[in-house]
This record gives C-alpha cells, structure tokens and sequence, in this order.
C-alpha cells in the first residue's frame, strides 16, 4: 500500500513541478540554514572535557576591599597569587592546579629557525591528570619539581614536530629567553573547545605549545599574560605581582565525590572568615564553586553572533515551514474532486490521510536531502571565516541523524493540517459538483 | 469600487490558507525588521571613522628577543631612525596600539584629584612628536609635542606627563562647559596635573566590540617612548609606495637587527587590512542577514503567488459568470489585489507586533538597541507592496478568464 501511495505522491508531485520546486528549495533552505548554525552552536557550547567536567570546579573568593562593593554580586573571575597559593597547599579537593597565562621566547638550537614566541601555560603539576592531558613521550612534572623551581618543560606536539621533528624528545633541552629547561614530557593531540581552564585566552583557539611549572615562570620572569585586575594601591606591575592586591591567576579542583562539593564550599567561606580576620579581606565572605559547565555559562561563552544566527536560522525555517504548509493545503484541496473519488470507491477517511501524508513525507525527504547539501556547504563557509572557532565547524554523525529527523519531521508535521482538512471532504458533495 | 464585504465572505471559505499567509507576512515582518535593524547597526559600526588618514599607511608589530623586557629604548630608536630613512617612508612612530587593533590600554581620568570615581574613560597612546603627523589625524587646537617634551619610559613605570593631547570627544567629555585647552586632568589614581597642549579631532580607540561603545573617541596621547621589547611601528609612506614599503620596511628591520620577531600572519599589515580584520565579524553578519532577507521575502512572494494561483485556479468558474454579468476585467485585478491588501494588513498588524516583541527579546539576550519605528514602518510598506506585487501575475491571469467560462463545467 505505502508503495502505492508512493507512486501516487510522485505523480502527483510531477503534475506540478514549479509548486513542487518551491516547497523543496523552501524547506531545503530553512533546514540548511538551521542545521549549520545548529552545528556550529553545538560544536561551540559542547562539553570540552566529557565525562570529567562534572568533578571540575572553579573556585571563587573575593579579596577585594570595600570600594565598590555591591551586595550580590559575584566576586572576581581569577584569583591573587596570595589565595591561590593558600588554597593550593591547602590541598581540599582531590586534585588543585593555579595557573595563567603567557608567552615564552623561543630559542631553537637550530640555527636554520629563527626565534619564536610561543603561548604558554604557567601551572602546577596536578594540571595534567586533572584535565585528563593525554601524553605522547614522557610524563608531567612532579609536585616536588613545582616546589624545587626545576627548569622542566612539557611541550605539545605541534612543538614538538617543529623543533624535534617529531622524534621523542624527552631529556632533550629547550632554551627559553635564555634559560635552558629539559623536556619531560610532549603532549599528544588535545584540543578542549571551549578552552575552558582559562577564558581570558581565544576561548576556541588552539592548545598552548609550552607548559613550564608557575613557581619556575615566575623565578625567570616568563611574561604573563591575559588580564590583571587591581584595587586600591596595586599597580599590576610583573615583579611584584605576588604581593600587589591584584587577581590574575585562575585557579581549578576537581571533586570526585558530589557529596563533598558542599563541604568545599565551606572551606571556602571559612577561608574567607579567616582572611577577613587576619584583616587581608574586607568584604563579606562571598564564595563560589561553579561546576565546569556552570562557569562556562556565567561567562557566556558561546559568541552572541552565534547564538543570533541560530535564532535567525530558526525564524527562517519556520517561515519557510509556514509557507509549505499553505501550499500544501491549496494543493491537497484542489483535488477535492480526486480524493471524493477515492473516498467514494471506498478509501477510509485513514487511507487518504496516509496517501496525503506520504506525499507531504517526500517532500520533506527531498528538502531534507537538499537541505543537508547546504548545510555542508554552509559549514564550509563558515570554515573559511577567520574566526578561531572556525576550524571546529564540522557535521558530526549525531547532527546528520538530527537534520534528517527535523527536515522529515518538520514536513510531516507541515503536511497534518492539509491532509487533515482534505480528508474531511465530503465524497457526495465533490462528487455532485463535478 | 472596493468589494470588501464579498470578499470578507469568500475568505472565510478559505479561512486556513488566509491564516497561513497573513502568518507567513507577520512572521516575514518580523524577520526583516529585525534583520535590517542588525544590518544597519553593524554598517554603521564598520563606517565609523578612525580620525586617521588611512590610505598610505602601514604597521608593523615587532617584539625583541634576547633584551630584556623593558631595556629595549635603543633598539626601539634605531629601528625608528632606519624606517625614518627609508626612501618611500614619510614618517614613523613606534606606538603602544593604534586604532582599531583590538588590544590596548585604558584608564580613567578625572579633573579633580580627590574625586572618588573618575570622570571619563580613555585609551592611552604612547609616542612622540612624530605620532600626529604619521597618523595625520587633524588638530583642531593647540600644538603638537616638542622634541624636548618626550620622555623615554619602561611601560612598568610611566611618569605622569605635564603636557598630552586628547581627543575633542575626551576634551568634551572633561570639560562640557568649554574649551578644554589649557585646562589640566588626572589620569589614573595620578594626583600630578597633566596639561592639555593640544585638541585632535577624532581618534578612535584600539577596540571596536560594542564593550567601547561608551568611549570609542576618547583618545588621550602621552609623550612617552615606551622602552618594552614590544612596539607597533606605525608607518605613512609617501603617496603611493605602500606597496615598496610594504616590503622595504621589514626587510631594513631584519638587516639592522636579526634579534626580533616580526609574526608572519599579522605582523605588516597595511592599514586597509587592519580595518577589514577589526570588522570582520560585523561585516559577514551583515551580508548574511542581507541574504537572508532576500531569500525569505523570496519565499515569502513565491508562497503568495502560489497560493493566489491557486485561488485563481479554484474560481474560474464564479470568475467567469462574474464577467459573464458585467464586472470588467480592471474589477476582477481590484479584487484579488484588493483580497491580498486585507491579508496583509492583517499580517503586517501582527507582525510589527512580533517585530517590536522580538526585538524587545533580542536587547534582553543581546547587546543590541532598541528598534526604532521607522524599521517597522518602512518593513510594512514593503512587505504590502510586495503581496501586491506578488498578487500581480496570477490576478492579471484571473482577469483575463472569459465570460464563455461560466457557461463551461470545470
């Protein structure tokens, strides 16, 4: 029978092939539309460490003084070197890494590469098992190499092929603005999008090339960058930035029992207790422990152009699906006079339903074909944009299956009301008007 | 003339398909208002001038390698008397940013030291006497530095200047009442007086997100060489050599001192170039909302015609014996043009509705301003005039059915 209904539909399809066209390109355009920028929302509002993100937290103190001071509101986005250190030795969590940001002339042995600047992290050994940093050669650094200021280095593996070619370098030597440091580990393929450990960076730019210990980069003066926020008399000035009233380090635990995350939280606000008495803090404690995904959010990560193209991308299907549903009910009701035959030979009021539908369902196959075309092709376009994200544009075997189902579902459901009303027809009635 | 009540009356026989299109023209309305609202805001932003004369001009980013980080001063004055030198080059300056390079530095000012919160906000520009006439921004009043006012700094420590230059959006903002000449402001937590020598027309801040709206022109330049390993040469060259400089400039850098990094990609851009990276984002926003306004005022006539083909196509008959007992074919065009007119007044009620709606949506998710009338004004006209235009074809066709047709079944 559905064989049948299916011959029906394209011949019906056939008779008029300009409407037919219109429906297709118009439910094809809506669905490209919306599946790239659906795409590209998904790629970007994504999880960036799936299965660990849900122990990670972000934990949150205000040191600042009272200038300013707001009830209710969130206290600063980083912390100053002071707390980090503090809550670092503290060591509450299962897992704590400080780290931040910056950039490290390169030095290369080889006389044929010019020197080089390149990102880099400054942090602490729990950063690699914590974030679940896949190794190539080696291993992370040790607590007690944070401690002892070794001149260690983990570099990536875009670095890696760069300046070892590829080989493992382990126990090779690395000169950073003058200073010679050993490789102890190179870190494989690891892009977490969004960056999420530090937002200050390209939130979807690519891994940082040089990872050292932070005790190490501040004992050789490495730069660091990314923002600094001061009060009261602090200057932002590099050489005192362990004790200017300045944040600019970003600081992460990782909790592996959810029952203790509350308990977290109160070290927090004890901590702040303590502080406030030593007289270092001024402000009402106001602690906070965002989960990975909850901090993200806070933030909006997600660009807002990219969000409005979805909106707008959404808007436009529904138009589109709008405008096939009225010329799908103007063409199932102008062959009232047909579907009164039909009826009256004996087709249950069902049987045309399902006929009609059958038709509305291959429209929506042909538009969701057509629709997946462009939605590749608007994927392409976006991969040429010179946005970071860009290169993180791809269609994933999930969103196939999803644009699919939304084109030959959005159909369907475009074809109900037609096929609804045309078969309600009265088969006597058409019948007598022939 | 208009038959209204008859065709109140025949629409209500078709009561789902009328829904649909004035749905379809509500939702359309909605779309474009909003559309070319974002499209016009983001052109604006991508012509706002930078208060520079930007052709023939060039920059240069450049970082030291293996000086320490704020010991640079020397290298930063060889480098300035080599490009100074060049054939081709009119003039150089090494500046901290520029317009519209994205990264820069801020701070507040104020004009009464003891103030509690500051009194305007500012980008700060560091450079010497040559910085006027390389950006070739215009003074409107006073003079430029002299030679002997620039002072050679580490970026860490920066000496309060006794004499800048501000922009006339900075020196409005400083002193609403008057002219700002002469007159001294604070900047930072600073409680030494900086003079102002001298008044720019325009110049814009090194960002450009809707962050800096608030401070876009205000602009305050300091006689400062910065002595960081990190600089911008900014260059103008003489009418026309762009392209030799462009070239000349870097390769006399590298050849006076191997000791730096010049960043391949980003690293010397002509300033056409620096402007079309800054506004990017905002100009491929713009052309894609463009497009999608056309393709959905596309869809949106083609579902008009489509469906009045069919209406045509349904009333052949009662067309002909309307012909058939007098009415004209200019009677049969009235109305269904007239039809489409009452669709679309329905539609585009609804949808600068949803168009004021959405946009309300928009400024609580968004940065975004509100939409002014004249958007949903003009979007109503055109989408009525584009239902009447769309209506067009197929009511010609249904004017053109012959009186013989009522007399003919099927």
């Amino acid at each position: 029978m559905l064989g049948y209904y299916f011959d029906l539909a394209l011949r019906s399809l056939r008779r008029n092939k300009m409407l037919t066209a219109l429906m297709v390109v118009a439910i094809a355009l809506g669905i490209g539309a919306s599946m790239t920028t659906l795409t590209v929302l998904h790629v970007l509002s994504g999880d960036p460490l799936p299965g660990t993100s849900s122990t990670l937290f972000y934990p949150q103190v205000d040191p600042r003084d009272m200038d300013g001071y707001e009830e209710g509101k969130r206290p600063p986005e980083q912390v100053s070197w002071v707390d980090g250190m503090n809550l670092l030795r503290a060591k509450r969590a299962d897992r704590q890494a400080l780290m931040t940001g910056g950039a490290v002339p390169v030095q290369p042995a080889q006389s044929n590469i010019d020197p080089f600047f390149s990102d880099a992290r400054y942090t602490s050994s729990d950063f690699f098992p914590m974030f679940k940093v896949p190794f190539l050669y080696g291993r992370p650094w040790s607590e007690s190499e944070d401690g002892a200021k070794a001149r260690v280095v983990v570099i990536s593996r875009t670095l890696n092929e760069k300046l070892f070619g590829g080989k493992d370098s382990v126990g090779q030597t690395l000169r950073m603005k003058d200073t010679a440091f050993q490789v102890v580990g190179v870190i494989d393929l690891w892009r977490p999008s969004p960056r999420f450990y530090d937002l200050n960076m390209d939130s979807y730019g690519s891994l940082e090339d040089v990872f050292v210990p932070l005790s190490t980069a501040r004992d050789v003066h490495f730069e660091h960058s990314g923002s600094t926020d001061c009060w009261g008399t602090g200057g932002g000035d590099e050489e005192h930035a362990e004790t200017s009233p300045c944040v600019w380090l970003q600081f992460w635990v990782q909790i592996n029992d959810s029952g203790k995350v509350a308990a977290y939280r109160d070290y927090l606000v004890h901590y702040s207790q303590e502080q406030k008495a030593l007289g270092r803090f001024q402000r009402p404690p106001n602690a906070q422990l965002p989960g990975l995904m909850e901090w993200l959010d806070i933030n909006k990560v997600v660009p807002g152009d990219v969000r409005l193209q979805t909106w707008l991308a959404l808007g436009f299907l529904l138009v589109c699906l709008v405008n096939t549903v009225g010329l799908m009910l103007a063409k199932f009701l102008r062959r009232a006079g047909e579907l009164g035959v039909r009826r009256a030979l004996g087709a249950s009021k069902r049987e045309v339903f399902a006929q009609l539908l059958v038709e509305s369902g291959v429209i929506g196959l042909a538009g969701g074909f057509f629709g997946l075309l462009l939605a590749f092709v608007g994927l392409w376009l976006v991969r040429k944009q010179p946005s970071s994200y860009a290169a993180l544009a791809h269609m994933s075997s999930g969103m196939l299956l999803v644009t699919f189902l939304l084109a030959v579902g959005a159909t369907l459901l475009a074809g109900l009301l037609p096929a609804w009303r045309a078969c309600q027809i009265t088969p006597a009635l058409q019948l007598k008007s022939q | 003339m208009l038959q209204i009540k008859p065709i109140l009356a025949a629409l209500k026989r078709h009561k789902a398909g009328t829904i649909l299109i004035a749905m379809q023209i509500a939702l359309t309305l909605a779309i474009v208002c909003n559309a070319i609202f974002i499209i016009h805001q983001r052109l604006d932003r991508v012509q706002r001038p930078t208060g520079m004369v930007e052709s023939d001009l060039m920059t240069i980013q450049n970082r030291f390698v293996g000086t320490e980080e704020s010991k640079a001063g020397p290298l930063v004055k060889a480098d300035l008397q080599a490009l100074r030198q060049l054939p081709g080059v009119q003039d150089a300056v090494a500046l901290n940013s520029y317009p519209l390079r994205g990264g820069g530095w801020s701070t507040g000012v104020r004009t009464d030291p003891d103030a509690k919160n500051s009194k305007g906000h500012t980008t700060q520009y560091f450079g010497d006497e040559h910085t006027l006439p390389t950006l070739a921004v215009k003074l409107i009043a006073g003079r430029n530095f002299r030679a002997d006012e620039i002072v050679e700094a580490d970026p860490q420590a920066i000496p309060d200047p006794a004499v800048i230059i501000v922009s006339k959006a900075l020196a409005e903002k400083m002193y609403p009442e008057g002219s700002a000449l002469g007159k001294t402001i604070y900047i930072g937590d600073s409680k030494s007086p900086s003079t102002i020598v001298g008044i720019v027309e325009r110049l814009q801040v090194p960002w450009n997100g809707t962050w800096s709206d608030t401070f876009y022109e205000n602009s305050l330049i300091q006689p400062v060489q910065l002595t960081s390993a990190f600089t911008n040469y900014v260059i103008r060259t003489k009418p026309g050599q762009l392209a030799d400089v462009l070239k000349a400039a870097p390769a006399a850098l590298v050849k006076a001192n191997r000791m730096r990094v010049i960043p391949s990609e980003r690293g010397v851009r002509t300033f056409a170039q620096v402007r079309e990276a800054a506004y990017k984002g905002d100009r491929g926003m713009a052309i894609l909302m463009g497009v999608v306004c056309l393709v959905l005022l596309g869809i949106t006539a083609a579902g008009i015609v489509g469906l009045t083909s069919f209406w045509v196509g349904q009333r052949r008959k009662q067309i002909g014996v309307r012909r058939a007992l007098g009415a004209t074919k200019h009677d049969i065009l009235s109305y269904f043009l007239t039809e489409n007119l009452l669709i679309g007044i329905a539609g585009v009620l609804i949808g600068a509705f949803l168009a004021v709606g959405m946009n309300l949506w928009l400024v609580t998710q968004f940065e975004m301003a509100r939409l002014s009338a004249v958007y949903v004004v003009v979007g109503v006209i055109a989408l009525l005039l584009l239902g009447q235009g769309a209506t067009l074809a197929p009511a010609m066709r249904a004017s053109r059915v012959s009186p013989v047709e009522a007399t003919r079944s099927v």
